[in-house]
C-alpha cells in the first residue's frame, strides 16, 4: 500500500497546526521522558538492591530435611488418646550423598555454578575478646564463582589452605585483627587456631560482624560432620527463575530447597510493590500521552471538516482520510519519543553525575539500554496511533456535502 | 494564453447523465420530514454547457449533491456515464468520483497547506499514491492555462478569490474528468474576475469537450450557457436554451 497522499495530507495538517502539534509533541516528550527515566531509574535500584543481597547468598540453598516428630501409633477406633506432641531441636545434619548430587545440580538447565557448604555456630576468641560467629566451610573456588568472593576483598589475598580463614571487615575491627594474626574459632568443645588471610565486605555490616570463611574440611572437623555438607548453594544463570527451579527440585528431591525470594520475602515484596507502583505511574503518564495526542486530532478534525470534506468529493477514500488522521498520531508519538528518549538520557547523565551518597559516590548506576528505549519508543508510536482511532474514525465518517456546505 | 490539455476520450453522443423521477427527501419518519426534490427528470449529454438556476432553496445544491455523487436519491434511478449508481457503497461512489467527476466550489476549497501546484496534483496524488512526471508536468501546464504559470508553488492566501478559483478549476481538470460540477462558481468575485472565471470555463469546454453543470444566480452567467435547467420548488420549471433576452 502507497502511503504517498495519506502521509503528505498528515504531515501538512500537523504543520499548518504548528502551535498544537508542538504542544503536544512536547507533551508527549516529556510523558516519555517520564516513562523510561522512571524505568531506568527504579531498574537500576532494583538491580542494585539484589546485587547487594544476592551478593552474599545463594539463589537456591539445599538443606537436609528438617527432623520431624514420628506420628503417633493409629488408634483403634473408639478409642481416646490424649497425646501432645513436643517439635524436635534441629541438629546439624549433612545433605545425604551430597558428593553424588552436584554434578547432577552442576548439569541442570539454569544452573551456574554449584557450591557445598558446610555452615555452623562458633565462637571467635582472641585475647578476652569473645564475638559470636556463623562459621562456613567452602569449597574457595566454588565458593568464589558464586558470590565473587574475590572480588569484596577490601584488605589481603583470598586463599583457603588448612588453617586459614578470610572473615569479614567488621569482625576484625571488633577484635582487632589483621591480615596475617591468628584468632581461635571454637565450636562446642572443639577449638581451632586459624590465620587470617583476607578481609571482605559482603555489601552488609552485620554480615561481615558475623562470617568466618574456612576450608570445608576444617568446617567439617569443627562441627563433627566429617565428609559431611550441610548444605549445597546453587547460582543461576537468571535470578528470577530461582522460585520455578526451587519447586522443580522440590519434587524432584528430597531435601529442604529454598529459593532466595523464600529467604527474602520481604525484599521480594518491597520490590514488587516498586515495581507494580512503577507500573501504575507509567500506566498513568501513558494515558495521559494518549489522551494528549487524541484531543489535539479531535480538535484538528474539527478544524478541518472542511478540507476533509473536500478530499472525499475529490476522491479519498474514508480508508484514506482515517489513515491520514492515524499517521498524525504515529508521527506525533515517534517525534515525542525521539525527544522523550534523549531528555531521558540527558536526565540519567545528571542523575549519574551529579546525584551522589553521604560516601561521596555515586547512589548507584543507572542506564536505559537500548532495547528498553526502543520499547518505550515503539509503545509511544503505537499509543500514538491508538489515540487517533476515534479522531480518524469520527474524520472517515464524515458526510462530504455536509462538511463542504460548513 | 495556452490552451487546455485535451481530455482523452469524448464520446459525443451518449447520455452521461440520466435522471429519472429522482425525488430527495431529508429527514425521514421524522416530524420534520421534507421533500426537497420531486420527481425530477434531466438528460445530459456529453459536452453541454449548463447553467442550473433557480431561487434560493429551490434544490439546487441538493440536485448536485446528488448529480456529484456526495448525497444518495430517496427514490428515481440515476444513470452516470450509462451505470446506475443507486446502490453502489461508499468506496465504489468514491472511486467513480475520483474517475468521472471534478468539483469548483464557490469557495474555492483549497487546502491552505498546500501550494497551486500541489493542490493541483492532489487528486492524483490519491489514486496512484505518488505523482508522476507526466501528471506534474500536466498539472504545470494546467495552471499555466489558467494563467498561473507564475503562480505554481503560490499558497492559496497568497492568491486573489479569481486565481484560487482558477486553481480550483486546474484541480477539477487534473484527472480529466468528463464531467466538472461548479457551485456558484463565480459567487464570490468581484464582476471582472468573475467574467474571467465564466470565460475560463466556456473556453475549457470548447478545447475539451467537457460536461459543465454551473450552479449560478447570475442570469447573465446563465445566459451565456448553451442549455439552462431552471429549478422552482425542487421542481424543473424551465429546461432549454436560455431566452435571447436574458
Amino acid at each position: 500500500m502507497r502511503l504517498g497522499f495519506e502521509l503528505r495530507v498528515a504531515l501538512r495538517f500537523l504543520r499548518e497546526g504548528r502551535m498544537q502539534t508542538l504542544l503536544i509533541i512536547v507533551g508527549v516528550a516529556a510523558g516519555v521522558a517520564v516513562i523510561a527515566y522512571i524505568s531506568a531509574l527504579v531498574s537500576g535500584l532494583q538491580s542494585n538492591t539484589l546485587a547487594k543481597t544476592l551478593g552474599a547468598q545463594a539463589h537456591i540453598s539445599l538443606r537436609a530435611p528438617d527432623d520431624v516428630v514420628t506420628p503417633a501409633a493409629v488408634h483403634p477406633h473408639g478409642t481416646l488418646s490424649l497425646s501432645d506432641v513436643q517439635p524436635r531441636a534441629q541438629r546439624l545434619r549433612s545433605v545425604v550423598n551430597w558428593q553424588a548430587l552436584m554434578p547432577l545440580l552442576e548439569q541442570w538447565p539454569g544452573v551456574a555454578g554449584v557450591s557445598p557448604t558446610v555452615s555452623g555456630s562458633g565462637l571467635a576468641l582472641r585475647g578476652e575478646a569473645v564475638q559470636s560467629i556463623a562459621l562456613t566451610g567452602v569449597e574457595l573456588e566454588r565458593y568464589d564463582r558464586m558470590i565473587g568472593l574475590r572480588s569484596k576483598v577490601v584488605s589481603g589475598t583470598a586463599r583457603l589452605a588448612p588453617g586459614e580463614a578470610i572473615i569479614g571487615r567488621e569482625l576484625a575491627q571488633d577484635l582487632g585483627l589483621r591480615v596475617g594474626d591468628r584468632l581461635t574459632v571454637q565450636t562446642g568443645s572443639l577449638s581451632e587456631a586459624i590465620r587470617i588471610t583476607a578481609l571482605v565486605d559482603l555489601g552488609i555490616k552485620d554480615l561481615n560482624r558475623r562470617t568466618v570463611i574456612v576450608p570445608l574440611r576444617a568446617a567439617q572437623n569443627l562441627l563433627a560432620l566429617p565428609g559431611g555438607a550441610t548444605g549445597l548453594d546453587l547460582t543461576l544463570d537468571n535470578v528470577w527463575i530461582a522460585q520455578a527451579m526451587t519447586d522443580t527440585l522440590r519434587r524432584q528431591f528430597p531435601y529442604k530447597i529454598e529459593s532466595w525470594q523464600e529467604n527474602n520475602a520481604q525484599l521480594v515484596s518491597a520490590l514488587n510493590a516498586q515495581s507494580i507502583s512503577t507500573g501504575i505511574i507509567r500506566g498513568v503518564v501513558l494515558a495521559v500521552v494518549v489522551l494528549g495526542i487524541a484531543s489535539v486530532l479531535v480538535v484538528s478534525v474539527v478544524q478541518k471538516g472542511r478540507e476533509i470534506g473536500i478530499l472525499r468529493a475529490m476522491g479519498a477514500t474514508r480508508g484514506q482520510i482515517l489513515r491520514v488522521f492515524l499517521l498524525q498520531g504515529a508521527v506525533l508519538g515517534a517525534i515525542g519519543s525521539v525527544l522523550g528518549l534523549a531528555l531521558a538520557v540527558a536526565l540519567i547523565w545528571v542523575f549519574t553525575h551529579f546525584v551522589r551518597g553521604s560516601d561521596g559516590l555515586p547512589l548507584f548506576v543507572i542506564g536505559l539500554p537500548p532495547m528498553i528505549g526502543l520499547q518505550i519508543a515503539l509503545i509511544a508510536t503505537v499509543s500514538g496511533v491508538l489515540a487517533a482511532i476515534a479522531p480518524a474514525r469520527r474524520a472517515a465518517r464524515l458526510d462530504p456535502a455536509q462538511a463542504i456546505r460548513l | 494564453m495556452p490552451t487546455v490539455p485535451a481530455a482523452s476520450s469524448t464520446a459525443a453522443t451518449a447520455d452521461l447523465i440520466a435522471l429519472q423521477g429522482v425525488t430527495k427527501r431529508y429527514h425521514i419518519g421524522q416530524p420534520s420530514e421534507s421533500e426537497v426534490l420531486h420527481g425530477l427528470d434531466l438528460q445530459v449529454q456529453r459536452g453541454e454547457f449548463i447553467a442550473l438556476i433557480g431561487p434560493s432553496g429551490s434544490g439546487k445544491s441538493t440536485l448536485l449533491n446528488i448529480l456529484g455523487l456526495l448525497e444518495p436519491l430517496t427514490s428515481g434511478s440515476y444513470h452516470l456515464a450509462g451505470e446506475a449508481v443507486q446502490g453502489l457503497n461508499d468506496a465504489q461512489l468514491t472511486l467513480r468520483r475520483r474517475r468521472l467527476l471534478g468539483f469548483v466550489f464557490q469557495f474555492h476549497h483549497l487546502l491552505p497547506a498546500f501550494s497551486a501546484l500541489e493542490n493541483v496534483t492532489l487528486p492524483a496524488l490519491m489514486a496512484e499514491g505518488y505523482i508522476s512526471a507526466r501528471e506534474q508536468e500536466r498539472a504545470r501546464s494546467l495552471l499555466d492555462a489558467v494563467g498561473l504559470g507564475n503562480a505554481l508553488h503560490k499558497r492559496p492566501n497568497e492568491l486573489s478569490g479569481g486565481m484560487q478559483q482558477r486553481v480550483a478549476i486546474a484541480r477539477a481538470l487534473i484527472m480529466e474528468p468528463p464531467l466538472v460540477l461548479a457551485d456558484e462558481p463565480t459567487g464570490n468575485l468581484d464582476t471582472a474576475s468573475s467574467s474571467e472565471v465564466f470565460a475560463l470555463l466556456r473556453r475549457i469546454h470548447a478545447e475539451r469537450g467537457t460536461t459543465f453543470i454551473i450552479v449560478t444566480h447570475d442570469p447573465r452567467l446563465a445566459a451565456r450557457c448553451d442549455r439552462r435547467v431552471e429549478l422552482v420548488d425542487g421542481r424543473i420549471a424551465h429546461d432549454g436554451h436560455p431566452p435571447p433576452d436574458a
